[in-house]
């Protein structure tokens, strides 16, 4: 299963690009997971993705949590809490 | 009642006159409005706005469907500004429009609240000397925006 990543704001800094396709493991069920196994490649990923409390994410146009099932997901969005107004 | 909702994510400056104006000429008594403007605090010089444009656009769009759910509206302005901004520039406007002042006021603050925290945008300032730093999420904003309940 192919999922296309979008990375935003210091998460997108943190990984050094805004967004990739990526085909996770079976394993991998929900958004912490999916997190989990991006910050296993070590590098800007992990220190993007070390704080879990401060990772938002969205699959397709709706908010997800970390517990999120993203089978089936064809985009998902990991971000940092939101800033604007 | 359905109320006229115009969302909007722009890079150009916002006409207030404009978009009030379409608000006054819905037939009601009321318009209420809140701009916000970026601050120069701590020697500023600029503010970076990056947003998701999909879910930001659905978001707000949601944001003013439960203004709408929740008071008796005859129109709904939410116009956020992205890209890089000075400071004294606009950077959003919220407005609302409905027959009497109670429900465009509160629908007002209700919605720059929940566009604050429930908005994907994310702010860069830059200082002098090259110097940038993402603003953190406020706990003030949550504290704010969770009074009107967790509804929608």
């Amino acid at each position: 299963m192919t999922i296309d990543l979008l990375y935003f704001a210091g998460i997108r800094e943190a990984i050094g690009c805004d967004g990739e396709s990526v085909s996770p493991p079976e394993g991998v069920r929900t958004i912490a997971d999916l997190v989990d196994w991006l910050a296993a490649r070590g590098g800007g990923y992990s220190e993007a993705l070390a704080d879990r409390g401060r990772i938002r994410a969205a699959i397709g146009d709706r908010f997800a949590d970390l517990g999120s099932d993203i089978s089936g997901a064809a985009e998902i969005a990991l971000f940092p809490p939101v800033t604007g107004g | 009642m359905s109320a006229s909702i115009l969302v909007r994510v722009q890079r150009a400056d916002i006409d207030i006159g404009v978009e009030l104006s379409r608000l006054e000429a819905l037939g009601g008594g009321g318009v209420a409005s809140f701009a916000g403007v970026v601050r120069g605090e701590g020697g500023m010089e600029a503010l970076e706005l990056e947003h998701h444009p999909r879910l930001t656009e659905v978001t707000m769009e949601r944001i003013a469907g439960e203004a709408a759910e929740r008071w008796p509206l005859l129109g709904i302005t939410l116009i956020h500004r992205h890209g890089r901004l000075l400071p004294g520039e606009r950077i959003v406007l919220v407005a609302a429009a409905a027959r009497h002042r109670g429900a465009a006021l509160e629908a007002t603050t209700f919605l720059i609240d929940w566009l604050k925290t429930k908005a994907p945008f994310w702010k860069k300032e830059y200082f002098p000397g090259g110097r940038s730093r993402w603003v953190e999420a406020r706990m003030e904003d949550d504290v704010a925006a969770d009074r009107w309940g967790q509804r929608g």
